[in-house]
């Protein structure tokens, strides 16, 4: 079937700010699938409250809205462009229930807009639970035993009739928020309450517990002619228990025969043809593990995390082909882009094992309880390949940035046989390991599979890798127990540490035996046919498939790994800016990064993608095969950063700004010395390796001090001291990883924080724009709600920031792009710190100020001017609206997380507020966060002594807006004293009803909830802020943005002012 | 120890030696499926070749006994990256080690069998052998190779002599239906093993008689009818159409098997005389092939053959696309069929290649894959009810 002629203006909504559950995934399937349509002369308008997105660029659609996503916004949008249908299977939950609420609102038939892909009636047989359940019944599909229930008492009796434990699921959640397994009645209440709060329509369904079963995963494609294909199939090593996104999945499946295979693609294709999907869809199962019972536990009929994951593993660009599937076209009519031969009917088959593994936060959120459940909490992941399973494990490991590198990396061995009995049984990120010590003290297969259910074959891998540690520690090293070390990925600084031998001569025994990683290309065909796309993976013991080229110029451009909080997809939209703009510039490109979720690692951005750890070996492996004749690392985040040194002694030139300058930039000596010829102040301070130093220098600048690690991205480990015992403390955790840099400790100055990033020549820079952040010091910048153009500061503080960004840029001999954060206090300006590379904010300054400022860069790297590029340097002229960057988090999902901000940063992903005036592109911002405000006009406030003098005068604003105002003792006693009618509610351990009891009747907007200075070691503020977290109820840690949010609810905002990002022109371009 | 397989064209592959320990002469050809090994084995359409499977990871699930495809394996060697120190599923009886080792299949394993696929794709299948000797002299193998040929296999793969496998009555005959297993534990500990789950769901071809010609039948054939309730014959390849007809069946089924289909002369012969009959005729792979060689077609051999799971067929009278289980090195040849005689009914989405017919004027239809699947995927299994609804059609007329 040809592509259906009516379609030519399509709504592509995106899955807006990262959280977790909902990641860069839908930005890679977005992008694609926009890409794809464009390809076809389709016209795309595209919704997304995400400016750090690639899907979001002016090049990718026609018409960029990056607005919040709301029915309301969305009815606006449609009703100015008019578009003939929309898509809404791209945006993951966020986008699908929008185009869901669209069209069961009617909105949709009556401005003629047709959706797209899957049908309403197919998203609600899927999505619905009982609906669903019903589906399956009817076509024999089996689904665990379970019901649908709206309140705690059905659900009480219910699992009464079929018994504990049971699994809880609420409907229409993401990432599975607010399920979890209740093993008892207690359990049950608690879960099934909180569930049934955030169900967008109050339902959870209780279910049959098939935990410890396996968990298989099918990605199937179907088109309108009822044409039906599996992508690929998954096997979660995590039993059923896990969510998916936090397990270890290895594709294809490989514990399965051909019965089990074949029974569940049957079943899976028989599912997604009775729920008549056209596009993607992902099918996940559980499978007995001594039997032929399965169940179905869910559809997702749309692209999601597992459809990139799919992609990634197979080569098949599951999002490409939904878009055109979506168009009317049939498989059969649409090529395979790898091969160029086959088609899109074809099903991928694979000659490799590709293992996933999550990145999970528990390194930022020290606190959080690391178990892992039904419920997702990792915010990244990333994918590795190998011609074996073990390999493939082992480069994952390294490949997680977690100072993590084999199976020895958490040391267990103290635990007794009997105590990694008990050990085994928690089910966290560190089980591998565990397992690992378990095989090494001698437990057999048959009682660690019984205590953690994970099937005997993963456990043999794990053993053969245990092995390998052994025979390497007993040596002797000879060529061939090099050769398999190899075979199966074991890192040269790994066997140089077993062996004790040192990590250049195993370097060079690899060498002369010719003991060196080989490409082999991912082809979604196992070689049967020709391809000709250039995706590798590395192998040991093969023939080398990467082709040689011998371009005029080839640049290596390296990636930022797995999402992480600090290091988010914004570095990913660099990397791939850059790669274009070097493409453009006629070099090759060639990118190496190691995440599926990923625009960066879609096979058709660079000229060759090379899926691999981000390691100085691996990429020293690359660099022998590919011989580039430079690196650009300044686009990579601190992932690629760190990898400079290294580039550099494998004698690969680094483009753009040179290594030492960008340590010059770290190092505090260096850097106070730069300071001091520039003539820029900066807040005193000092280096430090121990507790000791760290508590003299605190008490040479007197307290309030900030403490942090060198080289660190997101602010990682950094906090505010107040004493001695703080600095003690915050010593203690930063030095429990082994640090390489000193330790900064600075006086902790209190001003409004600035940020710029800018282009420098080496002669001129140009500044896009100045951000100035709505908190104060003190918030690290990243979760700081960032406004452009700065509103707040003079003339002469913009001056002086413009020309301290010159002097630095200069002389640290900046070549391309440089961020520096500023405090300013009155019209005095201090520098906190400078990266000279990209960071958070490119993304978002870029579009808000249309000046493309990684191609910018890139191109000043490659040689051209500022001035040759059309620009004239310096502070470039502002805009005349305002577009305000909010931060997003994920707090809800891991619980037990501190969520009170500080100078380490904890959101996971942003939204945009874009408006002609300040108050309605803040109201846009928050809105786009979620803060949807206001519904019951009850609040609670509690904070600091400090910061009460500010709650009186925001209690009093949101007391004008009819807000009823409950606070703790003091802060009561302060309101009411200035005039303020709050009333009082008692304390956690006072008597009923208590601060909690308002919380858990659900009818609060919004606590403010400041902690005590420096670090909150009351639980009960901790509990607050927690409960209105997982109840689904706004949280407040910060004055500023208190402030911010009833300023921003000041004004009625019916009609919004709606600006097409991509007719946004820089106002400093010359016109040619 | 150490293992070579040596090609036609003088290219050596040193690896580690596995299963029986012979020397072997053959034809080496790729499988793509990712699980179904012992399936692939024992699919008597293997004989006279040595099979390379790209998936690199084989033997993890082991071997159970019940899946076999036909008595014996059949392949005269193995090829593969990597075999599974320990097997894991619920059913195994053996290890994949222990099967070749009892099969007297010799393989290779530890070679770069991408790379081997490789030149097979670009230089056409090809020749080779499978030895243990170091000091195995190029000069004297390779003339040996280049002469090599499958030769006359279906005489060797099929059954001595008739049997007849009797239809299920009830569906509970079939074992736990896809989808509705349930697991017993009593049973489990028991050692009673659930059979493989059946994916049909109506005994549409009860009382139905079918006769099949085992040109190296895979056993699925015969089950997917039985399991619908069809009494099947299964008949030895040498049988004459005579005798066939004499049985009075109300439908024939012509299997799948090994080698060159223009060696089979003397079947071909009676498959003529099957065809000059009312009696409605379902054939799979040689099979199909025979019956168009008997027609007045053509076949040849194809550079190096379809072998996978993963080949989308396009049914032409619906216009569907099927992913299918595919084994086959020679194909007919479209342009010199007469419509007359037959048409294209399916063809091969990815290189346009013929994949099944439809006799003009005849209750015959034939397909170049797989229905049967085993391995591989069961989406054309509608085929065989397509073949039911024949008989029926044709018993009424």
């Amino acid at each position: 079937m040809p592509k259906n002629p009516n379609v030519k203006r399509v709504m592509v909504i995106g899955s807006g700010p990262i959280v977790i559950g909902q990641a860069a995934e839908f930005d890679y399937a977005g992008t694609q699938a926009c890409r794809s349509l464009k390809e076809e002369g389709v016209e795309v308008i595209l919704v997304n409250s995400n400016p750090a997105t690639i899907m979001t660029d002016k090049n990718i659609a026609d018409k960029v809205y990056i607005e919040p996503l709301t029915a309301k916004v969305l009815e606006q949008i449609i009703e100015k462009e008019k578009p003939d249908s929309i898509l809404p299977t791209l945006g993951g939950q966020a986008g699908l229930n929008l185009g869901m609420e669209l069209e069961e609102s009617g909105f949709l038939a009556s401005h003629n807009v047709k959706l797209l892909g899957t049908t309403a009636a197919t998203i609600k047989k899927a999505e619905d639970r009982q609906e669903f359940k019903d589906t399956m019944e009817k076509i024999g599909e089996p689904c665990a035993a379970s019901k649908v229930v709206e309140s705690i008492e059905d659900g009480i009796a219910f699992t009464n009739t079929i018994g504990y434990p049971v699994v809880l699921r609420p409907a229409y959640t993401l990432g599975g928020s607010g399920g979890g397994i209740a093993h008892n009645q207690m359990e049950l209440e608690t879960i099934l309450e909180n569930g049934l709060r955030l169900s967008r329509v109050g339902q959870v369904l209780v279910e049959r517990c098939i935990a410890g079963w396996k968990e298989i995963e099918y990605e199937v494609m179907r088109d309108s002619a009822g044409n039906c294909i599996t992508v690929c199939n998954m096997e979660n090593i995590d039993p059923v228990g896990v969510h998916t996104g936090d397990s270890i999945v290895v594709a294809p499946s490989q514990t399965l025969s051909d019965k089990e295979y074949q029974m569940l693609r049957t079943s899976a294709l028989n599912i997604i043809d009775e729920l008549q999907i056209t596009g993607g869809c992902n099918v996940q199962f559980a499978l007995h593990p001594t039997s032929f019972e399965y169940c179905v536990i869910e559809v997702n009929p749309r692209v999601s995390r597992s459809s990139a994951l799919a992609s990634k593993a197979t080569g098949y660009p599951i999002a490409k082909v939904a878009a055109k599937i979506a168009l009317g076209y049939t498989l059969d009519e649409i090529k395979n882009a790898i091969t160029g031969k086959t088609y899109a009917s074809f099903e991928p088959t694979l000659d490799y094992c590709v293992v996933k593994l999550p990145r999970l936060p528990f390194d930022k959120f020290i606190t959080a309880k690391r178990t892992l459940t039904t419920q997702m909490k990792a915010t990244g992941e990333v994918m590795s390949i190998c011609n074996n399973f073990e390999g493939a494990l082992m480069k994952a490991i390294r490949s997680l940035e977690q100072h993590v590198d084999c199976l020895l990396s958490y040391d267990f061995s103290e635990l007794s046989l009997e105590e990694l009995k008990d050990r085994l049984k928690i089910v966290d990120d560190q089980r591998i390991y565990v397992i690992a010590e378990a095989l090494r003290k001698g437990m057999d297969y048959d009682t660690i599979h019984e205590i953690t259910m994970i099937d005997e074959w993963f456990i043999d891998k794990l053993a053969i890798l245990v092995e390998m540690e052994n025979a390497l520690k007993e040596g002797p090293l000879t060529v061939e127990l090099l050769k398999e070390a190899k075979r199966i990925e074991f890192p040269d600084n790994v066997i140089s540490r077993l062996t004790g031998i040192p990590e250049e001569e195993i370097k060079k025994m690899r060498y002369d035996n010719g003991i060196v990683a080989a490409y082999k290309m991912v082809d979604t065909c196992a070689a049967e046919f020709e391809a000709s796309t250039p995706y590798y993976y590395s192998v040991y013991g093969s023939e080398n498939e990467a082709v040689e080229t011998n371009p005029p110029k080839k640049v290596l451009v390296l990636g930022s790994g797995p999402i992480r909080i600090g290091q988010g997809i914004e570095f990913d939209y660099c990397s791939v800016h850059a790669t274009w703009a070097f493409r453009k510039a006629g070099y090759e490109t060639v990118i190496i990064n190691n995440n599926p979720e990923t625009v960066s690692t879609d096979f058709d951005i660079a000229d060759k993608l090379y899926f691999e750890p981000l390691t100085p070996e691996d990429v020293e492996s690359i660099v022998n095969i590919e011989k580039p004749d430079g690196a650009v690392v300044q686009f990579g985040g601190q992932t690629a950063i760190k990898l400079t040194e290294s580039l550099m002694k494998m004698g690969v030139p680094i483009l753009g700004t040179k290594a030492e300058d960008v340590d010059a930039a770290e190092d505090r000596e260096l850097f106070d010395k730069i300071l001091e010829q520039t003539e820029i102040p900066r807040a005193a301070g000092g280096t430090v390796y121990t507790a000791e130093e760290a508590k003299a220098v605190a008490n040479r600048l007197g307290y309030p001090v900030l403490v942090r690690p060198s080289y660190v991205l997101g602010g990682q480990g950094m906090q505010i001291a107040i004493s001695d015992e703080e600095i003690e403390e915050f010593m203690n955790i930063i030095n429990r990883i082994a640090q390489d840099h000193p330790i900064l400790v600075d006086k902790y100055l209190q001003g409004k924080e600035i940020e710029v990033d800018a282009v420098c020549d080496g002669t001129d820079i140009l500044i896009p724009g100045i951000m100035e952040h709505i908190e104060r010091t003190g918030v690290h910048s990243g979760d700081s709600i960032s406004v452009y153009p700065a509103p707040t500061i003079s003339r002469t503080v913009k001056e002086k920031i413009a020309e301290y960004t010159r002097r630095l840029a200069k002389a640290l001999h900046v070549k391309g792009l440089i961020n520096i954060q500023f405090i300013a206090i009155g019209e005095d300006v201090y520098v906190i710190e400078v990266n000279p590379r990209s960071s958070r904010t490119v993304p978002y300054i870029s579009k808000v100020t249309g000046i493309p400022i990684v191609d910018l860069a890139t191109e000043v790297i490659i040689g051209k001017t500022i001035r040759e590029l059309g620009y004239e340097p310096g502070l470039q002229p502002e805009a005349d609206y305002f577009a305000i960057k909010m931060p997003v988090f994920s707090f809800e999902k891991i619980r037990g997380a501190e969520i009170s901000l500080g100078p380490e940063m904890k959101s996971t992903g942003e939204c945009l507020g874009i408006a002609k005036t300040f108050n309605e592109a803040l109201y846009k911002a928050f809105l786009g966060a979620g803060v949807d405000l206001p519904k019951y006009k009850q609040m609670i406030i509690t904070v600091k002594d400090a910061d009460k003098g500010e709650a009186i005068e925001i209690a009093k604003r949101f007391e004008k807006l009819g807000y009823i105002i409950y606070a703790t003792r003091s802060t009561c006693a302060a309101l009411q004293e200035a005039g303020v009618k709050a009333r009082k509610v008692n304390k956690i351990s006072q008597e009923s009803p208590t601060v909690m009891d308002l919380i858990l009747g659900h009818k609060i907007d919004l606590v403010i909830d400041t902690p005590t200075q420096g670090r909150d070691k009351t639980r009960d503020g901790f509990l607050i802020r927690r409960t209105a977290i997982e109840t689904g109820v706004n949280c407040i840690t910060a004055m500023d943005t208190a402030r911010a949010l009833v300023t921003s609810m000041e004004q009625k905002h019916e009609k919004f002012t709606l600006i097409d990002i991509a007719t946004v022109k820089s106002r400093g371009l010359k016109e040619e | 120890m150490k293992a070579f397989l040596i090609l036609e064209d003088g290219t050596v592959f040193e690896g580690t030696h596995i299963g029986a320990d012979k020397e072997i002469i053959s034809e080496i050809v790729f499988n793509t499926s990712m699980a179904g090994y012992l399936e692939v084995l024992t699919d008597p359409s293997y004989a006279g070749q040595a099979v390379c499977m790209t998936y690199p990871l084989i033997g993890n699930y082991g071997v159970c006994l019940t899946d076999m495809e036909s008595r014996r394996a059949w392949p005269d060697g193995f090829i593969v990256r990597e075999l599974s120190r320990i097997p894991s599923n619920f059913r195994k009886d053996i290890t994949i080690q222990e099967f070749l080792t009892q099969q007297d299949i010799p393989g290779i394993a530890g070679i770069d069998t991408r790379a081997l696929t490789k030149i097979l794709r670009e230089k056409g299948t090809m020749n080779g052998m499978i030895t243990t000797d170091e000091n195995y002299d190029l000069d004297n193998i390779l003339p040996k190779l280049k002469e090599y040929t499958t030769g006359k296999v279906v005489e060797k793969v099929t059954c001595p002599e008739k049997y007849v496998i009797k239809g299920a009555r009830t569906l509970s005959e079939n074992g736990p239906l896809s989808g509705s297993a349930k697991f017993v534990p009593e049973d489990y500990k028991a050692g009673k093993r659930e059979m493989r789950p059946s994916i049909t769901k109506s005994l549409n071809g009860l009382g139905k008689k079918v006769a099949l010609l085992d040109l190296g039948a895979k056993d699925n054939i015969a089950h997917s009818l039985a399991q619908r309730g069809c009494d099947v014959t299964v008949y030895p390849a040498t049988t004459t159409a005579q005798e066939i007809i004499a049985d009075q069946p109300d439908g024939i089924m012509l299997s799948n098997g090994p080698g060159d289909p223009k060696e089979c002369t003397g079947i071909i012969a009676e498959i003529k005389k099957l065809y000059d009959t009312d009696i409605p005729i379902f054939a799979i792979c040689l099979g199909h092939q025979l019956m168009a060689l008997a027609t007045g077609a053509d076949t040849f051999k194809m550079k190096y053959g379809h072998r996978g799971g993963n080949h989308p067929v396009k049914d032409l009278e619906t216009g569907r696309v099927y992913i299918s289980s595919q084994n086959h090195g020679y194909v007919v040849d479209m342009d010199k069929l007469d419509a007359k005689v037959a048409v294209p009914a399916f063809i091969n989405v990815n290189d346009g290649t013929n994949e099944g017919l439809k006799y003009t004027g005849k209750n015959i239809f034939t397909v170049q894959y797989h229905p049967e699947a085993c391995p591989g995927p069961q989406d054309s299994s509608y085929l065989f009810d397509r073949f039911i609804k024949m008989m029926e059609v044709n018993k009424d007329a």
